[in-house]
């Protein structure tokens, strides 16, 4: 598969915190009385690194990843996003962030369907207010082996090719973190892996840093750091 | 970034999904119907005005009892402004010895300016449209004054100290005039052979008009020029005083026209509410999704409201073009029902009235809905049961309450009026909501007694609670303005057939002698011509209100001090007439008789500005008589009855000289009869009103159709209605569709439950609208429109049959696709 990619000018280092969450809690009320969905998590995650947040269904996985993109707010504890304190932001102000720092990949891809393949990948760009959208998302799509498919809409194309659109979208924008939300979870299994080969081609290439949800063990193992969860808390 | 080309791009893009075919449909057939109807009624209106012109025989009229000076000829001319003159006055004709005293007019060439002279060559014959005006040396009498005078064509009349040859029968001339002031017989002549006449003197009586016609903006400014600079004494009239039998039909036909359009333009609001509604559905994860990737709230609001601003420039565009369309459709296939040959051009403000329209409905209708999706958490990406948070009740419904306020305010801004229809309306959907309410607990409660079709369908209704009881109003608020409308089509019809049978008196006589009176109501019976009742008239003038002197002109309105110092006709009567209705006060008493009490028709006291218990005082043949204000009446004038702007109680004037007034059908071709009667009653003025019974047939024949036509875009409001609400639950329903199959329910089982959902909903909204609808027909009726109201059982059978079968088959059609799809695809996507 094609992995080339535009170079990043200003990849990151390594040993650099891009995403730390302190003493992170979610908690919710429900008829029986406040449920603590996500409890005390502590997280730190440098630069460039890939890592897999695993556990069972209802563990808290997902309701991390949403308080770790800024998608949602913790009811304690705070997240460092690019250095940037989440809990300091107002929706707007994450949303802006979001759109500087941050791609994402979820499980159902998320494609508009009234958009061709091309325009979901322009969008982000739009969003950031950059030029040129055209030209960097045709190149990015190419770069996922979509070339030849721009425009084509989603119900036009296959699920493991409207997750390799969804992955073009997001890294177009060249984001300091990827979050991915059981990214093979409706793919079959040789499709799975060549979207996990993709992702993690491109976090390499682009020193992308990679945190995923996942319940493919074969994907998780391929990550450099493997953090566990069950009833909301790091084991 | 460029905010507008990506809101544009965006919307392009939604156009092409089909998303916002419903959204647009309904905003234009909103708008198609507000602006179609507008430029039928203005265009319609001057069409009216223009006839109602004809019985000036001019747009502007200036009357004075001095010579007019040449300069208001001068200023016409030189303003592009036609004119004429005509001068009248009493003189009497001889015919050898026999002479009668006649009303004589003297017209230049172009007289008249508006409207026809109609000629023929013996009496009481049926005219034709006279070319020009009598040559010199030539007279057309009326076939009275040849009747009286024992004349024919080719008679040598004298008329003062010249001699003219009868060279037609005068028929009719427009601006006889529709009060009774000129009771002689008339004669027209060439104002050229006025003074060989020498009947002008110093000390005659003669009136003088100016007659000026022009297109409409010349004439607005000629008028104003004209009130400006006419001397003390001259006066001016133009439409506005026209004959209120013609503009009372036109006031009703009118209000009915906008309150049709109203009712579509608030159908087509339902449309859009649930087509907003189905569109914030189908981009909850859109934008939740633009949010994760980064766009703000602001962002998102921009880019709503901005295509919602392209939407509603389309929809006007659309729905004006269409509008225009249909409006000169119609008039091209009224045309020949129209006695102008030339329709005035249509005015720009129905399509600016269109655009305000498409945008209020979005602002109201759409907005709040599609607002809320800017609050759509960015969280929803991850857990689809994420919705924006609920909204303010009071921005949820706000914003749409004042538009329809404001939309039926602008329709109808009769305070009284405004408040009747809004409460109604109000009181109607709160009443089908309860209804609707009611019904879906019903259906939950009884669905376990029917077969697994039905069970499927009525299940659905009680399931989808919300949904159902918002389809119920929808659905319902549709059929009964649609049943509304025909029940008042079918009363307003009926009441003009009512009011303008075909056998409606067509002569008025005035000025029978007393003596006479017994004499001449036999000599009609002989006649076998249809009487009417004979009323007494006297002439009197109002000369004070509470003391004071009506001669000091309050506001100097031309009508007031037309009804200040014109001479009234007085009559007297113990009964009220059937086309009267009391609004104030009260009618007499058997004991009243005798005591100073006076009726005063609301025309004249709105005018007057006097309220019940006034002390008007009246000078009778130089008598002074003060009474009592005792009530007001409303009187309908296009009933074509003999009817009084005042009338006394009995025992007050009867000592006063007067005289009597009748009014009677002749069959066409009575000629003979009435010129026996002229000759043996010679102090009796013939009135024929035929022509303009006539016109007013024809106006009334126009505003019918329009109606109807207007009927043609509340229908297809109400589909619009059923489209929207149909496609709103689309997506659900293939969902449960793609289930029910998967589960093994045969295609059939899964249609029947759809007919079955659709059926039941279409039948009680039906039956709810039928509901509605009478009630509101009685009130509008009586109410609004003035009219008798007879209650109709066809609009009950109407509603459930009608209502079942429309929103069945309606709502099979839109989901047939749905049902039709194989299951997997659906359970797939």
């Amino acid at each position: 598969m094609n992995t080339k990619l535009i170079p990043s000018a200003q990849a990151p280092t390594i040993r650099d915190s891009v995403l730390k969450a302190e003493n992170l809690c979610k908690e919710v009320s429900s008829p029986e009385g406040s449920l603590t969905i996500v409890d005390s998590v502590c997280l730190d995650i440098a630069a460039g690194e890939s890592v897999a947040v695993t556990g069972p269904s209802g563990a808290g996985k997902s309701t991390l990843l949403a308080l770790l993109a800024g998608l949602d707010t913790p009811t304690r504890g705070r997240v460092l996003l690019a250095g940037q304190d989440l809990t300091t932001l107002d929706e707007d102000g994450r949303a802006r962030l979001r759109a500087r720092r941050v791609g994402f990949v979820f499980q159902s891809f998320h494609l508009i369907p009234a958009l061709t393949a091309l325009e979901n990948v322009m969008l982000p760009l739009e969003l950031a207010g950059q030029t040129d959208a055209r030209r960097i998302a045709g190149e990015t799509l190419a770069g996922v082996g979509l070339g030849g498919r721009t425009g084509h809409y989603p119900r036009q194309l296959s699920g493991g090719e409207q997750q390799r659109v969804a992955i073009a979208r997001a890294f177009v924008t060249k984001p300091a973190v990827l979050f991915a939300d059981e990214p093979t979870g409706n793919l079959d299994t040789a499709t799975g892996g060549r979207v996990g080969e993709l992702l993690f081609g491109l976090n390499t290439h682009e020193h992308t840093t990679l945190v995923l949800v996942t319940h493919d063990r074969e994907l998780a193992a391929r990550c450099g750091r493997v953090v566990r969860m069950e009833s909301g808390r790091v084991l | 970034m460029n905010l507008v080309r990506l809101a544009l791009r965006m919307l392009g893009r939604e156009w092409r999904s089909g998303e916002l075919g419903v959204l647009l449909l309904a905003l234009t057939v909103a708008v198609a119907a507000l602006t179609g109807v507008g430029f039928l009624v203005s265009r319609i209106s001057a069409a009216v005005a223009l006839q109602a012109s004809e019985v000036l025989a001019a747009d502007v009229r200036l009357g004075s009892p001095q010579p007019l000076e040449e300069k208001y000829f001068a200023h016409a001319a030189a303003e592009g402004v036609g004119s004429a003159r005509s001068t009248a006055l009493l003189s009497v004709v001889f015919n050898g010895e026999a002479s009668q005293l006649t009303s004589v007019t003297a017209v230049t060439a172009g007289y008249p300016l508006r409207g026809r002279l109609l000629v023929a060559s013996e009496p009481f014959a049926k005219g034709i449209p006279a070319a020009g005006i009598p040559a010199a040396g030539e007279v057309w009498p009326d076939s009275r004054l040849l009747a009286a005078i024992g004349a024919h064509l080719g008679s040598q009349l004298s008329i003062g100290a010249g001699s003219f040859r009868v060279a037609r029968v005068l028929i009719s001339k427009p601006d006889q005039g529709s009060t009774f002031a000129e009771l002689a017989p008339s004669l027209v002549m060439n104002a050229a052979d006025l003074p060989a006449t020498q009947l002008i003197q110093p000390g005659s009586r003669v009136s003088y008009a100016g007659l000026f016609a022009g297109k409409r903006e010349q004439i607005e400014a000629f008028k104003s020029w004209l009130v400006a600079n006419k001397r003390a004494g001259e006066r001016v009239r133009d439409i506005t005083e026209a004959s209120p039998q013609v503009r009372n039909a036109v006031d009703r036909a009118g209000r009915f026209l906008s309150l049709a359009s109203l009712v579509s333009v608030l159908l087509c609001a339902i449309a859009v509410a649930m087509a907003a509604r189905r569109y914030v559905n189908r981009h909850l994860d859109t934008v939740a999704l633009l949010k994760t990737l980064g766009a703000t709230r602001a962002f998102i609001l921009a880019v709503t409201v901005l295509q919602l601003a392209a939407l509603a420039l389309l929809a006007a565009a659309a729905g004006a073009a269409l509008g225009f369309v249909a409006q000169e459709w119609l008039l091209r296939t009224i045309r020949g029902l129209l006695a102008v040959t030339e329709l005035p051009g249509p005015q720009l403000a129905p399509a600016g009235i269109g655009l305000l329209t498409a945008v209020a409905v979005l602002a109201g209708f759409a907005l709040p809905p599609v607002l809320q999706l800017a609050r759509v958490p960015a969280l929803r990406v991850l857990r689809r049961d994420v919705g924006p948070p609920p909204p303010l009740v009071l921005l949820a419904f706000g914003p749409a309450v004042l538009v329809v306020l404001l939309l039926i305010y602008w329709t109808v801004p009769e305070t009284k009026l405004f408040a009747y229809f809004s409460a109604g309306l109000a009181v109607f959907v709160m009443a089908l909501t309860a209804a609707g309410l009611l019904v879906v607990y019903l259906a939950g409660r009884l669905r376990g007694r029917v077969g697994v079709a039905w069970r499927f369908g009525v299940a659905n209704l009680s399931r989808r609670r919300a949904e159902s009881v918002v389809q119920l109003v929808a659905f319902g608020t549709g059929i009964m303005v649609l049943l509304l409308l025909g029940i008042l089509r079918v009363d307003l019809n009926g009441d003009w057939q009512r009011t303008l049978p075909p056998n409606l008196p067509n002569y008025f006589f005035v000025n029978i002698p007393p003596a006479a009176r017994a004499q001449f109501v036999q000599f009609l019976n002989a006649q076998g011509a249809r009487t009417t009742k004979v009323l007494p008239i006297i002439r009197g003038r109002l000369t004070s209100i509470n003391g004071k002197p009506v001669e000091d002109p309050k506001t100097g309105r031309a009508s007031e001090e037309g009804f200040a110092t014109r001479e009234q006709n007085l009559t007297w009567s113990a009964e009220l007439g059937a086309d009267n209705r009391i609004i104030a006060g009260r009618w007499w008493e058997p004991g009243d008789t005798g005591k100073p009490l006076v009726s005063l028709a609301s025309e004249f006291q709105e005018s007057l500005g006097v309220k019940v218990g006034d002390q008007l005082t009246f000078d009778i043949a130089g008598e002074k008589l003060q009474v009592t204000v005792a009530s007001i009446r409303k009187v309908k004038w296009d009933t074509f009855q003999p009817n009084f702007f005042i009338v006394f109680v009995p025992g007050v004037l009867e000592g006063a000289a007067g005289t009597y007034m009748t009014s009677a059908y002749f069959t066409p071709g009575a000629g003979h009869s009435l010129a026996q009667l002229a000759h043996q009653f010679p102090s009796v003025s013939i009135f024929d009103i035929d022509e303009l019974l006539t016109q007013v047939r024809a106006v009334l024949d126009k505003a019918a159709l329009a109606v109807q036509s207007v009927f043609l875009f509340t229908l297809l409001a109400g589909l619009t209605v059923l489209l929207a609400a149909v496609q709103s639950s689309r997506d659900e329903r293939r969902y449960e569709s793609a289930m029910l199959r998967t589960l093994g329910a045969s295609r059939a089982t899964v249609v029947q439950g759809v007919l079955a959902e659709f059926t039941t909903l279409g039948a009680l909204a039906g039956l709810i609208a039928a509901f509605g609808a009478s009630v509101g027909a009685y009130f509008m009726t009586t109410r609004w429109l003035e009219l008798r109201y007879s209650f109709q059982w066809l609009p009950w059978l109407e509603g459930v049959v009608g209502g079942a079968l429309l929103v069945a088959v309606g709502g099979w059609l839109a989901t047939r696709t749905v049902i039709d799809q194989p299951p997997l695809k659906t359970l797939r996507a």
